[in-house]
Order: structure tokens, then sequence, then C-alpha cells
């Protein structure tokens, strides 16, 4: 017996266990439920500890089949404290978990695929495939690859160019749609009506979400298995800031950590922001926005999960916030100055966010708070153009690197000592 | 005003297999009641207890998202075609 099932988010119908993701009676979203009874003898922190430093350590809180043997290390990537950039935000407790180095694809999305794939192959799928933004097409074609799936990935095609590439790589069959992500997501939506493919964010959706608990899981066990004050997550499509907190109210129900009311801040670009405007407006529901942001990754305008990412954010009295496109390369390049990581669009937006929270003393200093950056800036290095100026060769002599050095420092430099 | 409305796959059994539906209707309510009178079946699908569209349910219009066009005040002009479509992920 398997100790989960899909079951409808809003009438609770149950579904059992197979590719879909719409409740048919009433056209809701289908949610993975467990036997939490069941799972609080199996699962201890002993248990856990004793694991792979993979995200597969917490295998018995994902839905996974039986018999299941990853194919890949995904996940467990670090989380740290962040001093220096502390300093400039007017923070004193403050962590990053940097799903930058995610593997294989560098991106959280490596995460939620996984979990999409060990499904696709129980249902007996041999093409997968989805509709992206960019991170997850990119960890589709390369999972699909690593365990001999074919891959149909549907893009929009102003895409960045590393993005295209590095699904191309793959091998996948890309097409690019003249159109915005909410477009392709609905063709996405009629093309998995007709094809018996395995659309990882469309029927293997309920599965595929429950994959980014695992950064939740990965937060409270690397703090010692406590929980935050506050975490600062980026909104798309809303589901990773539902699953972050899904992941903390699992541990507080099997009793692996001690229950607190953390506080979920959402962190959007203002040029797609549909989310934090209805949070910020105090509205439960959403008002689709046509996206005009370089964070392309969040350039959703119907996010599907925003409705729940409210609630999340509400539940215990977070907040959102967005910031402008010159914001988000202003915080990509403090990130990096401050702690040496460098990170794609989405996580300028939760570093520049964060700066806002703090600012709006919204988040406190001392509280424990955690920034989740969710992807690598080798991948928008397009949205740095511009900013460092392309340095003039010079001979290689030390003489004139000496008059080099005067040059830009305006400073004399020593005489060598002749030996 | 005759338009058409594309059904979703799992929708069909409640349209006998019906995949193209033609409807006469001036705006979404319009529609709305036009499909209930049809589908009788169909209507706890689409709407809620309260008789308001589903959260989960998009409506497009041309490709466009009805919510963009004015929503419940957009006219429906001759030979429109409608899509229902469920909210999908984030990718």
């Amino acid at each position: 017996m398997p100790q989960y099932e899909l079951r409808c988010r809003e009438c609770g119908k149950s579904w059992g266990n197979q590719p879909r993701s719409i409740c048919d009676d009433c056209f809701s979203p289908l949610e993975v439920s467990y036997d939490y009874d069941a799972l609080r003898s199996q699962v201890t922190r002993e248990q856990i500890a004793q694991g792979p430093p993979s995200m597969w350590r917490y295998s018995g809180l994902l839905p996974l089949p039986e018999n299941f043997q990853p194919s890949l290390p995904t996940g467990f990537t670090p989380l740290f404290r962040a001093p220096r950039l502390a300093e400039q935000l007017g923070a004193k407790n403050l962590y990053i978990k940097n799903d930058a180095v995610c593997l294989p694809t560098l991106s959280f999305k490596d995460r939620v695929v996984a979990v999409a794939l060990a499904q696709a192959r129980e249902f007996g799928f041999e093409v997968v495939s989805c509709s992206s933004t960019g991170n997850l097409a990119n960890s589709v074609a390369a999972q699909a690859a690593r365990n001999g799936f074919r891959s149909w990935i549907f893009i929009p095609a102003d895409l960045e160019p590393a993005k295209i590439i590095g699904t191309q790589v793959f091998g996948a069959k890309l097409v690019r749609i003249s159109g915005s992500y909410d477009q392709v997501n609905r063709l996405c939506s009629q093309i998995a009506d007709e094809h018996q493919w395995g659309f990882v964010n469309v029927n293997l959706r309920p599965y595929y979400a429950e994959g980014s608990k695992t950064v939740g899981f990965e937060i409270a066990e690397q703090l010692g298995w406590r929980l935050p004050d506050n975490v600062v997550v980026p909104m798309a499509g809303g589901s990773l800031i539902t699953k972050i907190k899904k992941a903390f109210d699992e541990l507080i129900t099997l009793g692996l950590v001690d229950a607190k009311p953390v506080r979920f801040f959402g962190a959007q670009a203002t040029g797609c922001s549909p989310i934090s405007t209805a949070v910020k407006a105090g509205n439960a529901e959403i008002d689709p926005q046509k996206p005009a942001t370089i964070a392309r990754s969040l350039a959703i305008g119907n996010p599907a999960d925003g409705h729940y990412a409210i609630k999340t954010i509400k539940a215990n009295g977070g907040w959102a916030e967005d910031i402008s496109d010159p914001e988000i390369v202003e915080s990509i390049q403090l990130l990096a100055e401050t702690e040496g990581i460098f990170t794609e669009t989405a996580g300028g937006v939760t570093v520049g966010c964060a700066r806002k929270l703090y600012r709006q003393d919204r988040i406190l200093p001392d509280e424990t708070t955690v920034l989740c950056i969710t992807g690598n800036g080798l991948k928008t290095t397009d949205v740095l153009t511009g900013k460092y100026e392309a340095e003039e060769p010079i001979p290689p002599k030390i003489a004139e690197f000496d008059k080099y050095l005067e040059r830009i420092l305006d400073i004399d430099v020593p005489e060598a000592v002749e030996a | 005003m005759t338009i058409t409305v594309q059904i979703p796959t799992p929708l069909r059994r409640l349209t006998s297999g019906s995949a193209r539906v033609t409807c006469a209707a001036a705006n979404l309510d319009e529609l709305f009641s036009a499909l209930d009178q049809q589908f009788p079946d169909l209507k706890p699908h689409l709407r809620d207890e309260a008789g308001q569209m589903r959260r989960f349910l998009n409506v497009y219009v041309n490709e466009e998202d009805i919510r963009f066009l004015g929503g419940n005040a957009y006219a429906f002009r001759d030979g429109d075609e409608v899509l229902l479509v469920p909210s999908i992920a984030g990718g």
C-alpha cells in the first residue's frame, strides 16, 4: 500500500495515484496527501541522518514509487550564515540557502523534476515534457537524458540564450513559442490533453511540486532541527513558498521540530508582481498581469498557485514585496560582492526584496531569516552586460603593468629594485 | 452572437463527448447559462455553490485571457473561440 495519494485540495475527493493534476469535479488542483500516523514511526531524525547527502535522505516524506532508485545526488545544497550581506541589509542573523549549486542543472527545479520523473517512469511514460521559463527546461532535459526518457520542452521564444543552449545540449526537442510563458502554459495544457506525455508541470504536477518540500526539510535540518523565524522566497507560479510551508508543517506534525509560526515573505519583480500586488492590496485572489521584467524565470503573469501563496504569506503575518529591474541587477551584484554567490535574476529579486523588508522593519535584525537563492547567475549573464568595462589589454611587461596601475589608480608605483 | 467553446477532455464526458460546442451568448454570464441549458451536468464543474466561476478555471477568448479583455464585461463577437483551461503550474 502506498502511503500517499492524490486528493483534491478544495473538495477533498480522493484520486488515488495517477498522472492527473485537476479534480474533474471542481477543477481545483490535486495535492499529494500522506498517512502521517504511519509515517510518524518510520521517519526519524536518526533515519534521515543515515541517508545520503542529497534530497533522497527525505525519501520517506516524498511521493516516490516503491523500490525507486535515484540516479543523481540532487539537493542538500549549502545553508550558511551570510554576515557580510547581513551587514549591508542591517541584519544580524541572516542565512542563505544556496540552490544556485543544486545538481544537475544549478537551480531548485532539479528537486521537482527528480520526483516528477520518478513517477513518469512508474506511470510508463517514454516522453517527458514541460512548459518552462528556462530553469525547468534545463532540468527536464538533463534528467530525461540521465534517465533514458525523450523530452519535449516548450519555452517562450525570448528566453536567455544560456537557458536555450542549456536545454538543447541534452538532446531535448526544444519548441520555441512566440508568446509569453502564460501562453506557452495554456498551449501545453491543450497538448497534454491530446498526447500521452508526462508533462512534469501539467499531469505530473502534484508529484512534481512535492519535490520543493525538500528545500524546507533541508533548512530545518541544517539549522539543527529548528525552524527559522522568517523565510524569503522568490515567487513565479507561487508553488515553492507553499511547499516550504508544507515541509515545515509536516516536520511539526511528525514531531521532528518544535512548532513555530514561521513567517513567509514572497519576492517578485515589479514588472511581474501579481502576487505581491494582491498581498499589498489585501486581496485573496490574483489579477493576472502581462510580464515585463528581466527576471524571466519569475515572469508568470497568471500564477496557478497564487491563491495558495497569498494564504501562506498571510498565515503568520508575512508580507510580499517587489523590486525594479535595476534593483534586481544591483542585488545580484550585492550578493556576489558580499558572499561570493553569483545568482540569477530570481536570486537578485530575493535579495533586493529582503533589503526592502528589513528597511520596512517587517523583518527584524535579530530574527533568524533564510533567503532562498534558487538559481545560478551563469544562466543570466546578459543582464550584467554593460555593467563592467572591457579592459584594454596591456603588453606582458612589468613596466607596462606599472604604467597601467598609475593610470587606473592615479598613484606612483615605487621603482623596482635591481637584484 | 455565435461563439465556439472548446471543451477540455475531462469535461467531455458531460458534453456527450463533444470537444467543440457552439453557443449563442453576448457575454461570459450568458455563455455559462447557455452551457448550463445545453449540458445541465456541466454546471457544478464550472461554477461553485455561490454561482461564481470556479477559481482555478481560466477562460480564454481567441487565446487571450478574458480578464485582460474586461472579464464579465467583455462583449463576445461573432465567431469568437473560447477555451476553458484549468490553471497549471509554474516552470
